[in-house]
């Protein structure tokens, strides 16, 4: 038997005369608790450091003159506690009626821990004189400031300090008159609060609520599912009322803890919006398709007819039937979508491939990772994140490189800053410095499109200095001399003048990621969308394998993935050269065991992808596609062109929320539900597999999409009988080897299970390639990266570079967010970020209207000053469609990942005095 | 244009920064620079204060207003601060409050509009043995009467006048 080491034993102690064990760390209140005791709290909540501030929780310890608060006491062995002695009650209702005297009566919430604990220790009016009481505040469209309500209790400073890090909330004057303040006590509305919702979760009194008085109604269920929007996957709970969500609060997921981000939080009504389709609508005949989107989503009875559900998908299915029996299958595509189920994704692609007869199939990945994910299956043999985001905790070393963690993986970043407030080294590298870079130890602001050139600096600082694993170089890898000789020619002296940063810097930070106990590497959108996107992400994995930090917890690679369900809807085949679980469609074994699942014969031929499909159409070879929740007239790279194509094609069913822009195109459309109206899995971006539930029906005769595409799918000669979801779920399992041990009872009663897994006891993976890749011969490949420059530079025509990307409140094309009222109110207008001296330079003023052009188009926007940009840069956000940047950008492709240039072109600014404000 | 230290006040800074282990830790002389450099801290002096010492504008904004001596409003170029703690007051500080209010035209927490008087109440000033005591900006006055504070009041006003006319 080993020893028990004594800090990891329990201590016994009497608790109100009874023997009872506290666990190791346990304080009293918690030990009570766990026995079923209930002392007295305000101050202290679960998740946040115990400040003991409030003194509601003091109880009498024998031996002891002074009362002791429990929720900071830990037990010591032999301990005698009372919990309701005279002494102890009488202290705790005393400082109870003094809270109570110091708050109005007006109730904000009805789950006040105030007024529940006053309720139990029976304390009538209070005898107190009030104070004096701080104005309220509705400066915030979600959340309501009412401080006559507030106890002090610091809850809310912990949470929006210590557990989001956002560091909004203080502590200001003292006394009697102490008051919460959000910044230098600005109105919450104008300060840098972000919304995250995390001290209205934690203010037990109603102080801090929803706007609206969300929290005075009764709600008729609560229901556990999953936040609709990031890869973080945040577990969440709706409280439904009259088929309207009241009001979401965070739950403890595994990728949350609680924590949620204003998106999860607030910009849930968009699915109650006036312009969600309810009814299935057809196109009126005679009315062209033009690339200039005209239509209104409030109202397109211009264009499109009401239909019945019968007539629609008789309509859908038929127009793309007739192109499939006449031109044949190579004639049809689809796009998925990584914003519904793995179900839906499942189905949809069995769809294509078995009724449409092809493989073109694809999703928005192909927009976001696609360069990522081709790097990783040829290094290691797996596009899936090596460790979890909560591996940060056991990390020494983080690089967070070419993502702005904090507005587009929120909750996630908030565990990097904790881990950096833990005093792990932080490392930030952007061209543009994001939120992110204040937490960190080093921030390295290089020079657009020189990715190549800093990662092979640093390889080359591992290498002369002899910092690599050799070990694991050995045993685990292949081609490492490739990779020497390749970054032999980049010193970080001579790299120094290419990406910006000082040579003593990138060796520094070299020496800092090889040398850690462990170092983990997360990447966004910034490597990936470059046509040398899998150069990038190949440099990104040669440091990790020269120097072992993957394989172990705290250590690997993790491309942050951004939609909901990227990692599902590519585990489940939305990709046009794999079928479920990345097999391969050339691999003839492959294709045989699909066709006997399946019971259809498979095209062997791979399909085509995102912008070729679009090509594809403007060529004739493409004629009918069926889209399902993607909106590339928007999210496409060079608009015009996308849209030039959608308006080509002979038949287009788009099945989604809203209209579209790219709905504007279609032939038909087909009303689908949201998030919060069906159940379904997702996969998140740490590999966990999870269970939303439906809470809400869908409004109108909006229908489920898993019934829509079997309907089409019947329509098309497909004899599908699935029950319900899990049918589903249990098919793709038997594709997705993976997903073995995580059954659909599994994940009803667990709701987040992380793959791999094997059989229904294991618990899961969260650390992978422990002891080999998954590769043919089980061994990882180098691969050497070059310096390529970006496909459009800047010139004397158009001297900026213009980087687009997301914003925090604004959901990829903005379909969903906004039409989320609370999120539409804090960003309403689409954006510029410009650097000021730029700005300055153009004679403008932040507000003022600027025109960028780019060599395929224009847009108008408002100037937002950004210094954290660097002179000559632009960002703008791509969310929205009256200023839509992709009216600009680049459709030049990675060679390998297809992906295109989002992150870099060439623009020229100026600044518009004539367009109307 | 954002507030900053002036040069010399930013190398004073730099000097304090070399004599504690953190940055947070030179939060209270820094903002002594500040108040000097200022006059007093406006939300947009503690925000550059918030940026030298990498906290946020809300940590500096409790700090600053936990301390009386750290004004958040611009103050009389004569800052009037009367004792009124046990001992001045059993010695009569209140009625030297009470006359420096009258001839003022101000309210304890007030400033003059002229902008040369601000008038304040202050807790013991560890000169018990020469109650009551009255100290204007850094210099104490001992044993005072409503008399003898008029006096100096009157002094300082005379100061001031004569400053402005030549000054301008
Ligand atoms: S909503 Fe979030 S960021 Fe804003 S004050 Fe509350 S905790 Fe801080
Ligand atoms: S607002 Fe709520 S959480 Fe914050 S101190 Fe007051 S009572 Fe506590
Ligand atoms: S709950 Fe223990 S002191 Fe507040
Ligand atoms: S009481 Fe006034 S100086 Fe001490």
């Amino acid at each position: 038997m080993t020893a028990v080491p004594e800090s990891a034993k329990p201590t016994s102690f009497l608790l109100d005369g009874r023997a009872v064990d506290a666990l190791p760390g346990e304080t009293i209140l918690q030990a009570a608790r766990r026995h079923g005791v209930d002392i007295p709290h305000l101050c202290y909540k679960d998740g946040l450091r115990p400040d003991g501030n409030c003194r509601a929780c003091v109880v009498e310890v024998k031996g002891e003159r002074p009362l002791a608060p429990s929720c900071c006491r830990i037990p010591q062995e032999g301990m005698e506690v009372a919990t309701t002695s005279e002494r102890a009650r009488h202290s705790q209702k005393m400082v109870l009626e003094l809270l109570l005297s110091d708050v109005v009566e007006t109730t904000y919430t009805l789950g006040s821990e105030l007024e529940t604990w006053a309720r139990a220790l029976e304390i009538d009016t209070p005898r107190f004189a009030p104070r004096r009481q701080p104005e309220p505040d509705a400066s915030h469209p979600a959340i309501a400031v009412n401080l006559d309500a507030c106890i002090q209790c610091t809850r809310c400073q912990r949470a929006c300090r210590e557990e989001q890090v956002n560091d909004v909330i203080g502590y200001a004057l003292r006394g009697s008159q102490a008051k919460i303040i959000f910044d230098v006590d600005d109105p919450m509305g104008s300060s840098s609060c972000v919304g995250c919702g995390e001290c209205v979760q934690a203010c037990p009194t109603g102080a801090l609520m929803p706007a609206k008085e969300a929290g005075l109604i009764e709600p008729d269920k609560t229901v556990d599912s999953v936040c609709p929007y990031c890869g973080v996957g945040c577990l969440l709970t709706y409280h439904v009322k009259d088929n309207t969500i009241l009001q979401v609060t965070g739950r403890d997921g595994p990728s949350n803890h609680g924590r949620l981000c204003v998106k999860g939080r607030y910009g849930f009504d968009y699915i109650t919006h006036p312009h969600r389709l309810t009814r299935p609508l057809i196109r009126k005949s005679g009315i062209p398709k033009s690339t200039e989107i005209t239509i209104d989503p409030a109202d397109p009875s211009d264009v499109f007819r009401e239909a019945s559900w019968e007539e629609a998908l008789d309509f859908a299915a038929g127009g793309l039937k007739k192109i499939r029996d006449e031109k044949g299958g190579q004639a049809l595509a689809g796009f998925g979508s990584a914003k519904g189920s793995n179900e839906e994704a499942y189905l949809f692609q069995k769809l294509v491939r078995t009724g449409f007869g092809t493989n073109n199939v694809d999703h928005c990945t192909r927009l976001c990772h696609a360069s990522s994910v081709v790097a990783l299956l040829e290094g290691i043999g797996s596009g899936a994140v090596s460790n979890q985001v909560a591996d940060v905790a056991e990390a020494e070393c983080i690089i967070v490189i070419g993502s702005n963690a904090s507005e587009n993986h929120p909750v996630a970043a908030t565990f990097m800053k904790n881990a950096a407030k833990a005093g792990k080294t932080l490392v930030v590298m952007d061209p543009r410095r994001t939120e992110l870079a204040r937490h960190a130890s080093y921030y390295l602001q290089f020079k657009p499109d020189t990715d190549v050139a800093l990662l092979n600096a640093m390889m080359h600082t591992i290498i002369e200095e002899g910092l690599v694993h050799q070990e694991f170089i050995e045993q685990r890898t292949a081609g490492f001399d490739l990779i020497k000789q390749n970054v032999a020619g980049f010193s970080p002296e001579e790299m120094e003048p290419v990406c910006g940063i000082a040579a003593e810097t990138i060796r520094e930070v070299a020496r800092r990621y090889a040398t850690a106990s462990g170092s983990m590497i997360f990447w966004g959108m910034g490597v990936s969308q470059h046509i040398h996107g899998t150069d990038n992400a190949r440099c990104l994995i040669a440091l990790a394998l020269m120097t072992g930090q993957i394989g172990r917890p705290g250590t690997g690679l993790h491309p942050l993935r951004g939609q909901n369900n990227v990692q599902g809807a590519s585990d489940a085949g939305l990709i046009p050269m794999m079928f479920p679980e990345y097999q391969r469609v050339d691999n003839e074994e492959v294709r045989q065991r699909f066709e006997a699942l399946w019971g259809v014969s498979l095209d062997p031929q791979a399909g085509l992808t995102v912008v070729e499909i679009m090509d594809a159409i403007l060529d004739d070879r493409l004629h009918g596609m069926y889209i399902m929740g993607e909106n590339p007239a928007m999210s496409d790279p060079n608009l015009h062109h996308a849209r030039q194509a959608l308006a080509k094609l002979d038949h287009l069913v788009v099945q989604d929320l809203f209209l579209t822009e790219t709905a504007a195109f279609a032939d038909v459309i087909l009303p689908a539900s949201a998030l919060p109206e069906k159940t379904g899995t997702f996969t998140n971006t740490d590999r966990r597999v999870q269970l939303a539930r439906k809470a809400l029906d869908p409004p109108g005769q909006a229908r489920q999409d898993l019934d829509i595409i079997q309907e089409m799918a019947r329509r098309l000669g497909l004899d599908w009988q699935y029950h319900d979801t899990a049918a589903v779920y249990e098919e793709m399992r038997q594709a997705i080897s993976a997903l073995g041990g995580i059954s659909w009872s599994r994940l009803e009663s667990q709701d987040s299970v992380t793959y791999p897994c094997w059989t229904e006891d294991d618990p899961g993976r969260p650390v992978v390639f422990q002891k080999d890749f998954p590769t043919s011969d089980g061994i990882a490949r180098f691969v050497p990266a070059r310096l390529i420059h970006a496909d459009e530079l800047p010139d004397a025509e158009f001297p900026f570079v213009l980087i687009t990307g997301r914003q925090l409140e604004h959901w990829h094309t903005g379909a969903m967010t906004r039409r989320a009222s609370v999120l539409n109110a804090i960003e309403p207008q689409p954006v510029i970020n410009v650097h000021p001296e730029d700005l300055t330079a153009l004679d403008g003023a932040e507000g003022d209207l600027l025109t960028i052009a780019s060599r395929r188009g224009e847009i108008t926007a408002y100037a937002r000053v950004d210094a954290g940009l660097q002179r000559n840069e632009i960002f703008i956000p791509f969310c929205y469609q009256e200023a839509a940047a992709n009216l600009l950008t680049n459709e030049a492709l990675d060679p390998y990942g297809k992906i295109p240039e989002f992150k870099y072109c060439a623009v020229r600014v100026s600044v518009n005095r004539t367009a109307e404000a | 244009m954002a507030v900053q230290f002036s040069e010399e006040t930013h190398k004073q800074f730099e000097d304090v920064l070399t004599r504690y282990p953190t940055k947070q830790a030179a939060i209270l002389p820094t903002l002594w620079l500040a108040q000097t450099e200022f006059g007093y801290l406006s939300p947009a002096v503690m925000e550059h204060v918030a940026d030298l010492l990498d906290l946020s504008p809300a940590y500096v904004h409790g700090v600053a207003t936990f301390y009386t001596m750290f004004y958040k409003e611009p103050m009389g170029k004569c800052h009037v601060q009367v004792c009124t703690n046990l001992s001045c007051t059993l010695r009569g500080a209140e009625k030297i409050v009470h006359c420096l209010e009258d001839r003022l035209g101000v309210k304890v927490g007030q400033t003059t509009g002229d902008k040369i008087f601000s008038l304040s109440e202050v807790e013991c000033l560890g000169s018990c043995g020469t109650a009551p005591v009255i100290q204007i900006n850094d210099d104490y006055h001992e044993n005072q009467t409503p008399e003898s504070t008029l006096g100096l009041i009157d002094e300082l006003a005379r100061q001031a006048e004569s400053a402005s006319t030549s000054g301008s």
